[in-house]
């Protein structure tokens, strides 16, 4: 059909080849999640609603679950509240960063995720940008979680550095969970999808940890597993951080937690995304 | 077939490189539907390449294997050299997507779209600010700078989306139905601009359904159907693949519609097109002259005729003659061509 030879075009490679680099360096791999994570915080700007859920539940159920749970659990609601404050914490955090997945999936449909893929970047980076800008997320339910309980009469032993050193903990193990819902935000077919399979993990998850009850009041099999959860050493992490300032080998767990599943879900939502395309 | 229609511009560009995408047996299945099924092309650089086929017919999937966006299932594809399966990240790099949908964030305003693509690909912040309003000025979109995306035409939008594609200048763009959905004269406008990208020394591939859009800025043009190639060239060379040039006869009278056809049948040994609501028969001439013929045996079998034209075929009827069947375009814009008698 045409009379161009192949031949010639593999002898002479046109010089816009040579003007190309082969990989994405750390360096860009950062600035590119760190444009992608503004790109995430003019979103929620200019969505407000999207930060409804961590600013409602940490004022909701904060109140619910200290007048409903604290009389029976533990005698009366204040002496509940140690107990309780860094659990339902745990459980804001985890519920944040399902609708991280949610969202993620939500937005990959959008024509312009198109755009990022047909771009030379980073393949991490159009998911790690909005987890970075999740971190505000995380952080407003932090702060309105612990506010509302010392509304209610927590006065947690730890003092101040404690609280802080408690919620950078959870803020921080809230952005390695997150992981694990991008993956599976990654992988499911719809946003109703992703919202399903994330509860279904979500709630688990913390009902199944010490994060309301004290793990000794269950069954035995059900303590075994309640005592590897990682959510479980994350909440008694933060509750000796909080309430009496130790810095427990719980810390040390929770964090070695939080490596194990950044490192084994990150890669595996790298994976399912750029199997997407 | 040669290509033998080529501009200054072209052959300055053609001297530096010679062929922009090459693809041997192209496949994707999605299913048992074989999408793109066993394509081959050869894109020289320095021209508009146009794919033409009707909705369906592979065209977007064939454009997101070579965007990257889609896995290649089997065949082989490369862009400026560069395997597209084995080296993505290289390609991505040489490749601008304009998408069929607009490919830009609705929560962003125009210039922070354009800011995060510029920093996307590594330019610094400054940088990236001056290209977004040096596109934004190319498009004519400074005035809706900073207004949301959601509040932009259909036409702004695809011209955003364009102006995205070209932030780091990449030599060769991938246009998908650039113009669908447009009015004729932002048509026109999107038209105009992907003429000045190739003076500028860019290769343009495009997708399009519209026959007239191919017609007047592809340098060549492939017709794709159900995921084959029909037929490559010129759109002189394809229209010529179906005669030399077309009669058309509108009947006075639309029931003399079976005795014209039988005399046009017996007299030029070809098979009339008929359109009998209006009476009207199309049917190829290797001549010109032929046509002469058919009025006056015409005349003999006392059949009246309406009007007369002679043109050069369409290429809804190389697309006709090529697939067996038609678009779903109606655009017949050469009808008023070398008109005879009227």
């Amino acid at each position: 059909m045409t009379t161009l030879s192949i031949e010639k075009a593999a002898a002479t490679r046109p010089d816009v080849v040579a003007e190309t680099k082969p990989h994405v360096s750390v360096r860009e791999t950062l600035s590119q999640t760190m444009t992608l994570a503004w790109r995430a915080t003019k979103k929620m700007r200019r969505n407000p609603e999207q930060l409804f859920d961590v600013v409602i539940q940490p004022l909701l159920f904060t109140a619910m679950f200290a007048y409903i749970f604290g009389g029976a659990i533990s005698g009366d609601v204040e002496s509940y509240l140690p107990l309780m404050i860094p659990g339902i914490l745990a459980q804001t955090v985890l519920t944040a960063c399902v609708a991280t997945g949610v969202q993620l999936r939500e937005d990959m449909d959008k024509g312009v995720f198109d755009r990022f893929k047909s771009l030379p970047i980073a393949r991490i980076a159009p998911l790690a940008g909005p987890m970075m800008a999740d971190l505000i997320r995380y952080t407003i339910a932090t702060v309105l979680t612990f506010a509302v309980g010392v509304a209610i009469g927590y006065r947690p032993g730890g003092g101040f550095l404690g609280v802080v050193a408690a919620g950078l903990l959870l803020i921080l193990c809230g952005w390695s969970m997150a992981w694990i819902f991008t993956w599976v935000g990654t992988i499911g077919r719809s946003a109703t999808g992703v919202q399903g399979i994330s509860l279904m993990i979500m709630f688990p998850l913390t009902f199944l940890s010490n994060a309301f009850v004290p793990s000794d009041t269950m069954p035995g099999w059900l303590e075994a597993f309640v005592k590897v959860n990682p959510v479980s050493q994350v909440v008694s992490a933060a509750r000796d951080l909080a309430n009496n300032g130790d810095v427990t080998m719980h810390v040390v767990y929770a964090l070695i937690g939080c490596a194990v599943v950044i490192g084994i879900f990150a890669p595996l939502a790298v994976r399912s995304f750029r199997k997407r395309m | 077939m040669t290509t033998d229609t080529i501009s200054p511009q072209h052959a300055a560009a053609r001297r530096v490189t010679d062929i922009a995408v090459r693809t041997e047996g192209l496949v994707k299945a999605f299913g048992d539907n074989r999408a793109v099924d066993g394509i081959d092309l050869v894109v020289p650089t320095g021209q508009i390449f146009g794919v033409l086929g009707p909705n369906g017919a592979g065209k977007t999937t064939m454009l997101r294997m070579l965007a990257t966006l889609l896995r290649i299932d089997s065949g082989y594809a490369e862009i400026f050299g560069v395997d597209v399966a084995r080296s993505p990240h290289v390609v991505r790099q040489l490749v601008g997507v304009t998408g069929q949908y607009a490919s830009v964030d609705e929560n962003l305003t125009a210039i922070e779209n354009l800011w995060m693509f510029g920093r996307l690909q590594g330019l610094s912040s400054t940088r990236a600010r001056k290209t977004a309003d040096v596109l934004l000025g190319q498009f004519g979109l400074e005035e809706a700078a900073n207004r949301p995306i959601s509040q932009f035409s259909g036409g702004m939008r695809r011209r955003l989306d364009l102006a995205a594609s070209l932030i780091t200048r990449p030599p060769l763009i991938f246009l998908d139905e650039p113009t669908t959905g447009l009015d004729p004269r932002t048509r026109g406008q999107m038209w105009d601009t992907i003429r000045d990208l190739v003076s500028d020394g860019c290769t343009v591939l495009l997708t399009t359904q519209y026959l007239d859009e191919a017609d007047q800025l592809a340098d060549r043009i492939a017709v794709i159907d159900r995921g084959q190639k029909v037929a490559e060239g010129t759109s002189d060379e394809l229209k010529s693949s179906v005669g030399n040039s077309t009669l058309q006869l509108d009947l006075l009278d639309p029931a003399n519609l079976s005795v014209a056809s039988d005399v046009v049948r017996r007299l030029l040994q070809e098979e009339p097109v008929l359109t009998p609501e209006s009476g009207r028969i199309n049917v190829p001439l290797n001549q010109a002259d032929q046509a002469a013929d058919v009025l006056i045996a015409l005349r003999t079998a006392e059949v009246s005729v309406a009007s007369v034209s002679v043109r050069k075929p369409s290429l809804d009827e190389v697309f006709m003659a090529l697939t067996g069947h038609g678009t779903d375009s109606t655009d017949d814009q050469t009808e008023q061509n070398d008109e005879v008698a009227r």
